[in-house]
């Protein structure tokens, strides 16, 4: 009896020492602490990306005047569009060769930083980035002029040569080879750094041990560089993916999406629909067009990772 | 201590007086009693043409007791077609924005009526044209003030000399500096039997065929020409017409006499081109003869600026309005309309003019003879025509007068270049005309 009779108060007086004890625990959990300290980036990140995300996908089902909800409607009215599926076709052309082009010139240019001797090859590694470094809209600027339909410096190159002019922003075929061209030069010291990085944490013993089954210089890249780097490659891949993808400045720089539309991205679209025609809500649906595009990729992608990362 | 009692008529009294001091005397307070006043202008390309603007509105704000804060907001990058897009959408900003052609029509829900300023500013400066009022009205609400910052006719600007050596006209004689122009021969035919003897020369025009302003503005001007519109006032699809197929024509011929690179021009090309010394025209406001008068002052001394050729249904000239607009949100609409009507007193557009060195146009009648158009060289006179003096070429722009929402889309697209491009490449007439009749059934869209 006496046990039922104090019991209340036993709680009631036990309940505050485990709060506090709980939240102490809490707070001394490695998890908690790590919370904490990147809520400030979370904050940001639904300030700056979420919030934004969310409002053009509330423009995206308004009507062009934004006055009336029209559900999907925007979409139905972009996939009866053939400049749409011309822009799908560009942005799926733009990216997927652009990020293959980076990935193979990276791995290859990675490897030969990696065999120069440790003395020079802070060097190289540093002029090698410099793409990557300067603002691309600046260095878009320069790869115009390169360009320019009347006074590229490539086409008075090449007049030496008996060779050309040739029209590199004026064509469509070329105008896609010249975007794609700048956006491998911009983006492939990227993938360089991150194989370099990749390469050298691979064990110099695995090597050791292919060369002594008689591997040859293909046999040791497929059976054990390859491997050792999937994971890098994957996540690299899916990364740049998606930044080619969303890319603006380059295309816009270079072509505006002409000729006739035929370089033409998703984000260079949805600007000249949106901002230029005043279209709002349509540019928004355009540019909201690639995120079930690249959410599938990136599930593919890091599921993959995943796998890779379970098995190891 | 003794105190006196405010008795009851006392204070009536006194809270009467002081509501109509304030009622009847918003500015005449303290200093900035008449609150503050945020403007968004458009950063003149022209060195110091800001400071003219700057003065006019220091000048009004110290008068009327008002803090004003200038924003110059530059038109590369479409800086400010993102600041309207984003003011528009957040409400909230300036009080007053420089909008670009288009962009009143685009935001006029959003916009104050003007309409009760701009009646006495007509009586005063004269009428204004017609693509004005096109752009710059909605159902009988002025959705802006015509700026005169950043207004301007994209006309041609001919060399001079290569044009009577290897066209054979004289382009001064056509359009004399100080009296009217003498410009009936100067057809459509004449300047494409031109354009073919100035590409023969190895001097071809430079008139580009890209997706920037510049490229479109000239395809509208001579699609109006030949009376060729792609949707009519009323908003009916008009693609499938002779007047279409005409001027499809017409361009096809013109393309095979103009640079191969046109396809690729932007609104910095055809300047170039001039400046370069490469052509004998452009079609281009006189920023590109300003530049060549910096660094090629012997291309600049040739350089004419005249009209438009004439075609079957008139004679037509691109022309691209700035309209100073008063967003809804603004909190001090009153002082926003008494600075517009400071900045449109012929005093203050003169200077603005001046300071621009020619380049801006006012859109009033009466404003289109200032000294600074006959004195400006070399040559002398070289922009006497540029303003359109004698109303000698109607003043136009590409897409209309399909209804401003669609024509909008018409023109962002450019769907004219496009038109002209694909049919000279080599696909068919019809198979073009269908092409540019989907297109503008989906700018209809509401």
């Amino acid at each position: 009896m006496a046990d039922v009779a104090l019991q209340p108060n036993t709680v009631g007086a036990a309940q505050p020492v485990r709060k506090r004890s709980g939240l102490q625990k809490a707070l001394k959990r490695k998890s908690t602490a790590a919370f904490l300290m990147t809520l400030p980036l979370i904050i940001l990140i639904a300030l700056l990306v979420l919030y934004p995300a969310f409002y053009s996908l509330h423009l995206a089902t308004l009507n062009k005047s934004m006055q009336r909800f029209v559900g999907l409607g925007n979409f139905e009215f972009l996939f009866k569009r053939d400049t749409f599926w011309l822009v799908v076709k560009q942005s799926c052309i733009f990216a997927i060769t652009a990020v293959l082009f980076k990935a193979l010139i990276g791995f290859i240019v990675a490897h030969f930083v990696h065999n120069i001797p440790a003395k020079g090859q802070r060097k190289w590694r540093g002029m090698l980035l410099v793409p990557w470094v300067i603002p691309p809209a600046m260095s878009t600027l320069a790869w115009l002029w390169l360009f320019d339909p009347s006074y590229s410096a490539f086409n008075y190159t090449l007049s030496f040569f008996g060779i050309g002019p040739i029209p590199w922003t004026g064509d469509a075929d070329w105008a896609r080879f010249s975007v794609i061209l700048v956006n491998v030069w911009y983006g492939a010291p990227f993938f360089m750094i991150m194989y370099l990085a990749s390469l050298k944490s691979v064990p110099e013993q695995l090597y050791e041990a292919a060369a002594i089954d008689g591997a040859n210089w293909w046999q040791r890249i497929w059976y054990v560089t390859l491997p050792m780097m999937r994971n890098i490659i994957a996540i690299t891949t899916l990364f740049s993916l998606i930044v080619t993808f969303a890319n603006f400045d380059i295309v816009r720089i270079l072509t505006a999406g002409g000729p006739l539309d035929h370089t033409h991205i998703f984000a260079t679209w949805a600007f000249r629909i949106g901002i230029e025609g005043s279209d709002i809500p349509l540019g928004a649906s355009v540019s909201l067009f690639m995120v079930p595009i690249l959410a599938v990729a990136a599930i593919f992608i890091l599921r993959d990772v995943n796998k890779r990362g379970n098995e190891a | 201590m003794s105190r006196k009692k405010l008795t009851r008529r006392q204070f009536v009294a006194a809270t009467a007086m002081s509501s109509a001091a304030l009622i009847t005397a918003p500015y005449v307070r303290g200093a900035y009693a008449a609150g503050k006043l945020s403007i968004g202008f458009w950063d003149h390309w022209v060195p110091g043409a800001n400071k003219a603007s700057t003065d006019l509105v220091n000048e009004w704000a110290a008068k009327e007791k008002v803090e004003v804060t200038i924003d110059y907001i530059p038109s590369q990058g479409n800086k400010n077609l993102l600041t309207i897009a984003a003011e528009a959408q957040a409400k909230s900003g300036h009080d007053i924005f420089a909008m670009p052609t288009w962009w009143a029509h685009s935001n006029a829900d959003q916009l104050e009526n003007v309409a009760d300023i701009m009646g006495p500013i007509i009586a005063e400066n004269g009428e204004v044209n017609g693509t004005v009022k096109y752009l710059g009205m909605a159902d009988n609400k002025w959705l802006g003030v015509p700026a005169c910052v950043g207004s301007q006719i994209k006309g041609p600007c001919s060399r001079i000399d290569l044009m009577k050596k290897h066209a054979g006209i004289d382009v001064q004689a056509m359009y004399p500096a100080g009296s009217e122009p003498k410009a009936d021969d100067w057809t459509l035919e004449t300047f494409l039997k031109a354009a073919e003897a100035c590409h023969k020369a190895g001097v071809p025009f430079g008139i580009g065929l890209g997706e920037t302003t510049d490229n479109v503005d000239t395809a509208g001007a001579i699609f109006l020409s030949f009376g060729a519109q792609l949707v009519d006032a009323k908003g009916n699809l008009t693609v499938k017409t002779d007047a279409v197929r005409q001027a499809l024509d017409f361009y096809k011929k013109l393309i095979s006499f103009l640079p191969p690179d046109v396809a690729a021009w932007d609104d910095a090309s055809n300047n170039k081109w001039l400046v370069s010394g490469r052509g004998a025209m452009i079609m281009n406001p006189p920023s590109a003869w300003a530049v060549a008068k910096r660094d090629a002052p012997q291309v600049a001394e040739q350089c004419w600026t005249h009209g438009f050729p004439k075609g079957p249904k008139g004679r037509f000239a691109p022309y691209l309005p700035y309209f100073w607009s008063i967003w809804n949100f603004s909190k001090n609409k009153e002082a926003a309309k008494s600075l517009l009507i400071a900045l449109s007193k012929p005093a203050a557009i003169e200077k603005m003019v001046n300071a621009s060195g020619g380049y801006d146009l006012p859109a009033y009648e009466k404003l289109t003879t200032l000294k600074v158009w006959q004195e400006e060289g070399p040559p002398k006179g070289t922009l006497f025509h540029y303003p359109n003096p004698y109303k000698h070429q109607t003043l136009s722009i590409a897409a209309s007068p399909a209804p401003p929402k669609i024509a909008q889309q018409i023109y962002a697209q450019a769907t004219l270049t496009k038109m002209c491009l694909r049919y000279h490449q080599g696909e068919a007439m019809e198979k073009t005309l269908a092409w540019a009749e989907g297109e503008c059934e989906g700018f209809m869209r509401s």
